[in-house]
């Protein structure tokens, strides 16, 4: 009986030692790996973001997105129940939706008029009890659909959906944990901390396509060894550096994880800013409006809080500035990216203003994250140049666990050690049963 | 010549300075043609034409520009590239004793030292341009973008 991953099961990479610490460049350059992340991570037993409910206010608002590589349409239905199915045609695989977002009553595919409610059910299919013609023996029906056609058995594949905080989360797995189970307890406390309740207002959208694996992402903010190295103005206004009150935290399977630090050590120099070229004792800005940080009730200490939840999206708080990170991946060299900037309702006008001015430090263009994609891209084609290779990990240690500083790789040690125990697992899964298929 | 001519030659001339400023690399020159309570925005066009305030770079001062010139400079590290910025003809909007409104359509090409030529950035500018003892400046500069999906990143102004 063929797996779930049929046709191909790919070859998995070879760990060059016990646990995690050297991850091979081929789990960032094999395209059946992709499809097997794809298979096991986005679409069965996980929960994958697709957006904010203050993006989708009203009935009928809706917003085309995607869970992994699969496209699919977030909308607000009458009742105000939110809904998520997937854009592919019941009746011919069509992604008739194409616009990003819009108020509709009813989506219809152009191509041959299949109409769907807001819940994703098929409501009309033209022609299905043919087309009625007299004739000289008198009238018939030519054509339709046949007599046992069921429409309820043809609506869009739907997705399950889960809310906390304003933020909307989905999954094709009808199967998958409860949501809160999924964070765990640690990283839902810090999910709680950002999205409290309040209403969110968007402040706008960032996209950015980066030529590197989708993982490269989530390493990435796991990582809090390079910020305070790679990013002048973290290292310099004691925004992030290695010497700053930090913990790092992960739920039980070390798939999520919390990056928390408190500002300090502005302009410091000692251990950890020696002989970094990145930082920059004398470095005045010209306009210091930049970094005009107001503490907010609602940190209860910490000025940054970075949050990867696996695999899908980012959490940032980074002083006043606050977004989500959508991880959208595209074969198994380039993803896009998604940032959406927002605030909460109870913002006065400067604190909006705020916000938007520290947004400059991120994002594509942004003083302190435009470099991580160009890090990104080019450890991809250090990985694609020769993928029998291995990067290292091991920094604070060749284990996996919580610390009380920021000086280890611990995060993405923990990060593999949760991909191994997914991908290298034999598939019991049988074709049929597979999420988001339908009979 | 008419006021008119005498108007768009004028805008004209500035943005060959602007695109032989950003196109050569010389961001302190790039600085100084903003004057100085200048606004430079980075928008993509969908937050822009949905009313969203964010923008991938959002500048209100000529200061902030001097920090971003330092930041190309010093502090933000990238993949080198060339850019060369293509500018349309001005669309004059507003012509009011020393000021001028416009809108330009851009186009920007990146050339990576080992790569091809690619369309970057394509758009167009919104722009506030006023006299001053210097020649004319922009006071405000809003560079409302097409291509949404940003190849990477961007580090060089528009």
């Amino acid at each position: 009986m063929p797996t779930a991953d049929a046709p191909s099961s790919p070859v998995l990479p070879a760990w060059p030692a016990e646990g995690t610490h050297r991850i091979p460049f081929a789990v960032y350059t094999q395209e059946d790996l992709h499809r097997r992340e794809l298979e096991r991570f986005f679409y069965r037993g996980h929960w994958c973001y697709v957006g904010l409910e203050a993006e989708v206010p009203n009935p009928g608002d809706f917003k085309r997105t995607v869970v992994g590589e699969r496209s699919v349409i977030l909308t607000r239905d009458a009742d105000g129940r939110l809904h998520v199915f997937e854009n592919v045609c019941a009746h011919r695989g069509m992604q008739f939706c194409r616009e990003r977002h819009g108020n509709r009553k009813e989506f219809v595919c152009p191509y041959h008029q299949w109409s769907y409610t807001l819940a994703g059910d098929l409501q009309g299919v033209p022609f299905r009890r043919g087309v009625r013609v007299m004739t000289p023996e008198g009238p018939r029906v030519n054509g339709g659909m046949p007599a046992d056609f069921d429409p309820k058995q043809h609506g869009l594949t739907r997705l399950k959906v889960a809310t906390r905080g304003g933020v909307i989360f989905a999954s094709f797995d009808p199967d998958v944990e409860p949501f809160e189970d999924y964070l765990g307890p640690t990283i839902l406390g810090w999910f709680d901390r950002l999205f409290n309740g309040r209403k969110l207002r968007i402040l706008g959208y960032n996209r950015q396509r980066i030529p590197g694996n989708w993982k490269l992402m989530q390493e990435n903010i796991k990582d809090p060894y390079h910020p305070g190295l790679l990013h002048t103005w973290f290292v310099t206004f004691g925004l992030w550096r290695a010497d700053n009150e930090a913990r790092l935290q992960m739920d039980a399977k070390h798939r999520h994880a919390a990056m928390i630090s408190t500002r300090g050590n502005a302009k410091a120099a000692n251990e950890v800013s020696q002989g970094v070229t990145s930082f920059k004792a004398d470095m005045q800005l010209n306009d210091a409006s930049f970094l005009d940080i107001v503490p907010e009730p609602w940190w209860g200490g910490p000025t940054a809080v970075m949050t990867t939840i696996f695999p899908s999206v980012i959490l940032q708080q980074q002083v006043n500035s606050v977004s989500t990170r959508h991880i959208q991946p595209d074969g198994h060299g380039a993803f896009n990216f998604e940032w959406t900037h927002f605030g909460f309702e109870d913002d006065d006008e400067a604190m909006t203003a705020r916000r938007l001015k520290q947004a400059n430090l991120f994002g594509p263009a942004g003083f302190v994250s435009a470099d991580d994609g160009e890090v990104i891209e080019l450890s991809q084609a250090g990985f694609e140049s020769k993928p029998q290779h291995r990067a290292l990990a091991e920094l604070g240690g060749r284990e996996v666990g919580e610390t009380p500083h920021m000086v280890t790789e611990t995060l993405i040690r923990g990060m593999y050690r949760y991909w191994r125990e997914v991908m290298e697992a034999p598939d019991a899964v049988a074709p049929s049963a597979r999420p988001g298929d339908a009979a | 010549m008419s006021a008119r001519a005498e108007h768009l030659l004028g805008l004209v001339q500035l943005h060959a300075e602007y695109a032989a400023a950003v196109d050569g690399a010389d961001w302190d020159r790039w600085c100084e043609l903003f004057t100085d309570d200048c606004v430079y925005r980075l928008v993509p066009r969908e937050n822009h034409e949905r009313g969203f305030p964010l923008a991938t770079l959002a500048f209100t001062s000529k200061g902030m520009l001097k920090d971003r010139a330092y930041a190309i400079r010093e502090t933000l590290f990238h993949d080198p590239y060339y850019q060369r910025h293509v500018i349309g003809l001005p669309r004059l909007l507003a012509e009011e004793p020393g000021l001028l409104r416009a809108e330009t359509n851009y186009a920007v090409f990146r050339t990576k030292l080992n790569g091809a030529s690619t369309v970057f950035n394509v758009g167009r500018y919104l722009d506030t341009v006023v006299a001053t003892d210097a020649g004319l400046r922009f006071a405000e500069k809003i560079v409302v973008y097409d291509s949404e999906m940003i190849p990477n990143s961007i580090i060089y102004p528009v």
